[in-house]
């Protein structure tokens, strides 16, 4: 057992391995000041909520409170493994200011009130609502954190009950690119990777996948890959220089919005040297004339040209991911909120489609998400798709979904694409939505514009209600704020990047009057009268594990299938694969195997979308171009940006996360190591910018774009000439402004474009024309982490290094035994 | 021959389906979507325009090599104008008629590229037949997203 400071050493210590090894064992822990294991009365099992990985772990719990966390060792996502956001961000859980009490608004005032009075207003105002204008007036925008149960009650509400199609999830922003990507490719939504092809590729690409801050076990895991024998080549994609860029062979940096252009120039390359498997395209694919039609465009010149990258680099990327016998490929945010998101997402699976390496250990794709239970948002319906990956334009698909809701077909809106939340804010802007209920996320400070969504949001006629666990700067803006319990508080499963499910148990109890989001979303149900097509309550569960049952149901025989998972199964050792059913009683660890998609025609969750016009692809035309079910080359041209750089806005800004933060910080920034290790925003420009603009490393800038400004200290790193970055997560919650700016801004929306990918509809963050301004000279360096991809460019004084606040010491135990495959 | 007079009406026809995008774009700004999109797409059929007139002198028409213009004046006011009445209903009405009319027009410039390539294999040109099968597929990609669009919208601004 060692102690390390875990804000300093985010990784921890490296425990090397070979090629096809076993990954060893870290047990990592932390508890509150003066707690030691003796001290603990019970552990609570559940996994992390404050990123994707899904690091399976335990709660620390003496006297009915949370006092730590421990890595769970028998669990195959971490080995034990924990990041710095799990390590300290459990905290949060007891700050002082959550929401215990109903609030709502008299006389322009939040004021507190019981749940009866509460509830009544949201469901009086919902029936008048349905009364005069129908279900097209009500809107449900969710997160990527709350429970499967969870987003199951509230699709099947949304869906089945109310009768809107206006459903989404914050996932819209994070893994909407993820989803569609997977679902041009393959016809349907699922992961084809496991975090296992890390222990067995001999190249692993990472495009615009930060994945030192965004997964940080994953990335341990990469790191004792390349500490030990035989470690694998890293080709890197990415305008900052982030850990992954300084560990790979290669280390392209585009110009933002330019990806189509250089996969393609990948693409190019892989083709015209003839490194394909064309056994493997002539038996799986359809498609793949078009594409090798499209890449011929794109010779690594011109595509440098584009890029702004040299051709040699293009080569020299494709010549390494041509001859990797074992390709893991991972995409990010860098990706899926940059231009052409998904057209783009799509070029990476072609690559290891052509390759033929798919469903085999090493080879495969992970197309990542932001947040912890984004899977279940897609897969349960709650970001606008249909449960269980069914397919909104296949008529079986709706009259199965309607025998399982036992409710009429024609209750289930299913005649256009579910409508995703910039859409939603355009009907609440013209005034057809007038009442929006979102559930544990932060759109006044988390979507593009923000003078925008702030003048939409504190609209007289939209109705607002917010559920949440603090009074976060959409809270502020609410007609009803419901108060919630968290993570630990309650009980319920969720699904990471690589399908595994989780169960988490509820440890001790909400404070004060916050309830279970399932408890509200069902009490609404039920105070709403929904009932099926018999007069039976729709809503026919009462408790995390009998949703989770009808759940299961739901997903019976579809590809995302949970009939083989109970409570029971997942307590005690490891998270389960989906699918998991007769078949594959103990999961499946890889999908795709053999070549075998879900993409037939009656089968698959979509036809798919025009990747540059976004139109859905009529069925007749799918049926006819992939009657099979077989994986789908799709090609796309460049497109440039939409905003360029001008004379008066000659830069280009992409905003993005640090390691230390989590969204809109209302958890990590009430966690006392990670706020101190970033407590304020900042923004990146290179050294070459800094010279030609007369800036230094700590003066206060100003970052502009046409529609707003902040000020931010600058941070001189490693990042792109012509490039600025801006962290997201700083918003007003904690400053005088409340839930806006009181003067200059902070947030990094407000100077994001409103403009988003016509297939995945996910907002383009990452290509803003933008320019910076000196405002005053700083004293000392930028808030900005060292240990990051914000790192500083040059010399750097030693105790300007980012280190953790004394209680930042943690435990690792290494050389205990065996963790599960 | 005919023919001229098929090249001619292409070459009018691909002006004015630009043009369209380009007059939705600006008029429905607060529409993001439709906005960029709307743009993005005129780019195709301005680019359709310079190709048909490069090869209208084989057939010896002299046809404009540039499409019509962009914005002006008048588009500023009607970008400006979006912005100001983007918060009222009656603005989806129009929505719905703008795509209407796109669809519509995006589906004759569809049957003129039809004419010309039944023409073109008739006359065994080559050049003309490519310049077929490159352009008529974006237009049909035109004409698809203008209908998704208007079944996307239609059931809101029709039954709210």
């Amino acid at each position: 057992m060692t102690r390390i400071d875990r804000i300093a050493e985010p990784w921890g210590t490296r425990t090397p391995y070979g090629s096809g090894g076993e990954w060893p064992v870290r047990v990592d822990t932390h508890l509150a000041e003066g707690v030691t294991p003796e001290d603990v009365d019970r552990w609570v099992q559940t996994a992390s909520l404050l990123h994707s990985n899904g690091d399976a772990m335990d709660i620390a719990v003496k006297d009915n409170k949370i006092v730590g966390v421990r890595g769970r060792a028998s669990d195959r996502v971490n080995h034990g493994r924990l990041g710095p956001k799990d390590l300290y961000g459990w905290q949060a859980n007891a700050s002082p200011d959550r929401l215990t009490k109903p609030l709502i608004r008299e006389g322009g005032k939040l004021v507190e009130t019981d749940w009866d009075t509460a509830m009544k207003r949201v469901v009086d105002r919902s029936k008048a609502l349905l009364a005069e204008q129908g279900p097209s007036a009500i809107g449900f925008y969710t997160t990527g954190q709350l429970f499967a149960e969870e987003y199951y009650t509230l699709g099947t509400v949304a869906h089945g009950g109310i009768g809107t199609n206006h459903v989404d999830g914050n996932t819209r922003l994070c893994t909407a690119t993820a989803a569609e990507a997977l679902k041009e490719s393959f016809g349907c939504d699922g992961q084809p990777g496991s975090y296992t092809d890390v222990d067995h590729a001999d190249v692993i690409a990472l495009y615009g996948h930060n994945v030192a801050e965004t997964q940080t076990v994953l990335w341990t895991r990469m790191l004792d890959r390349l500490a030990g024998p035989n470690p694998p080549k890293i080709i890197c994609v990415d305008p900052r220089m982030t850990p992954v860029a300084k560990a790979a062979t290669v280390h392209l940096a585009p110009r933002p919005g330019t990806n189509v252009a250089l996969m393609n120039g990948i693409l190019h390359e892989i083709i015209a040297n003839g490194w394909v498997d064309q056994e493997y395209i002539q038996a799986h694919t359809v498609g793949y004339a078009e594409l090798e039609k499209e890449v011929k465009n794109y010779p690594p010149a011109l595509a440098a040209e584009i890029c702004g990258v040299p051709a040699e680099q293009i080569s020299e990327a494709a010549s390494i991911i041509g001859h990797a016998e074992r390709l893991l490929s991972t995409v990010l945010q860098g990706f899926y909120q940059s231009n052409q998101a998904t057209a783009a997402a799509v070029q990476v699976n072609n690559v290891n489609i052509i390759r033929g390496m798919l469903g085999k250990p090493g080879c495969g794709i992970l197309q990542m998400n932001g947040q912890p239970t984004a899977e279940n948002t897609r897969e349960c319906g709650a970001d606008g798709d249909l449960a269980a990956f069914r397919n909104w334009s296949n008529d079986a698909h709706i009259k199965d979904l309607a025998r399982v809701w036992n409710i009429d077909p024609m209750s289930i809106p299913h005649y256009s694409p579910p409508t995703h939340v910039m859409q939603m804010m355009r009907y609440a802007e013209d005034g057809s939505i007038r009442m929006l209920w979102v559930s544990g996320t932060n759109p006044a400070v988390s979507l593009p514009e923000l003078a925008r969504v702030r003048s939409i949001l504190e609209q007289e006629r939209l109705f607002l209600v917010v559920q949440d666990i603090f009074l976060s700067e959409t809270a502020q803006l609410a007609d009803v704020v419901l108060p919630a319990a968290t993570w630990g508080e309650k009980t319920g499963t969720f699904t990471n990047v690589d399908r595994t499910v989780h169960l988490s148990e509820k440890a001790v109890d909400p404070p004060g009057e916050a309830r279970p989001d399932l408890d509200i979303f069902i009490d609404y149900a039920h105070r709403m009268g929904l009932q099926d097509k018999d007069g039976q309550p729709l809503i026919k569960w009462h408790d995390p594990e009998s949703a989770f049952e009808a759940w299961k149901e739901c997903s019976r025989g579809r590809p995302c299938d949970y009939t083989g998972i109970t409570y029971e199964k997942l307590r005690g050792g490891s998270g389960i694969q989906w699918p998991c059913n007769d078949e594959n009683p103990d999961g499946t660890e890889r999908i795709y195997a053999g070549g075998k998609f879900w993409a037939h025609p009656e089968y698959c969750e979509t036809y798919g979308r025009d990747l540059i016009t976004g139109a859905p692809v009529d069925p007749s035309e799918y049926k006819a171009l992939n009657p099979e079910g077989k994986a789908i080359i799709k090609a796309a041209e460049y497109v440039p940006p939409h905003e360029l750089p001008s004379r008066d806005f000659p830069l280009q800004l992409i905003t993005g996360r640090t390691l230390y933060q989590f969204h809109t910080r209302t958890k990590t920034g009430r966690a006392p190591e990670l706020q101190a290790a970033a407590p304020d925003v900042w923004v990146e420009l290179s050294a070459d910018d800094a010279g030609a603009y007369g800036i230094a490393e700590g003066d206060l800038a100003e970052v502009e774009t046409p529609r707003g400004s902040v000020r931010a200290k600058v941070r001189i790193s490693g990042i792109r000439t012509g490039v600025l970055f801006l962290p997201f997560h700083y918003g007003y919650w904690d400053t005088d402004g409340g839930h806006q700016p009181d003067g200059a801004g902070r947030a990094a929306n407000e100077l994001t474009i409103t403009d988003w990918d016509a297939a995945s509809k996910q907002p383009i963050f990452k290509t803003a024309a933008a320019r910076i301004t000196r405002v005053s000279g700083g004293d000392g360096p930028s808030p900005a982490p060292t240990t990051t991809a914000s790192a500083p460019a040059g010399d750097f004084p030693e105790e300007a290094r980012t280190k953790g606040i004394a209680s930042a010491l943690a435990d690792e135990a290494t050389g205990t035994a065996g963790g599960a495959r | 021959m005919k023919f001229g007079l098929v090249l001619e009406e292409m070459h009018r026809s691909e002006n004015d389906l630009a043009h369209h995008l380009l007059t939705i774009s600006e008029r429905h700004k607060v529409d993001h979507e439709i906005y960029h999109l709307a743009r993005d797409l005129a780019r195709w059929s301005q680019q359709h325009v310079r190709d048909i007139a490069a090869i209208a002198g084989n057939y010896g028409q002299d046809l404009d090599p540039e499409p019509r213009g962009e914005a002006g004046l008048m588009e500023t006011l009607r970008e400006k104008g979006s912005e100001m009445v983007g918060r009222r209903p009656e603005t989806g009405m129009l929505l719905l008629r703008d795509l209407r009319e796109l669809y519509l027009k995006a589906c004759g410039v569809s049957a003129d590229w039809e004419l010309l390539a039944q023409a073109a294999q008739g006359m065994k040109d080559k050049d003309l037949l490519a310049l077929a099968e490159k352009c008529h597929p974006q237009t049909i990609r035109q004409m698809k997203w203008a209908n998704g669009k208007l079944k996307e919208s239609a059931t809101q601004v029709l039954v709210s």
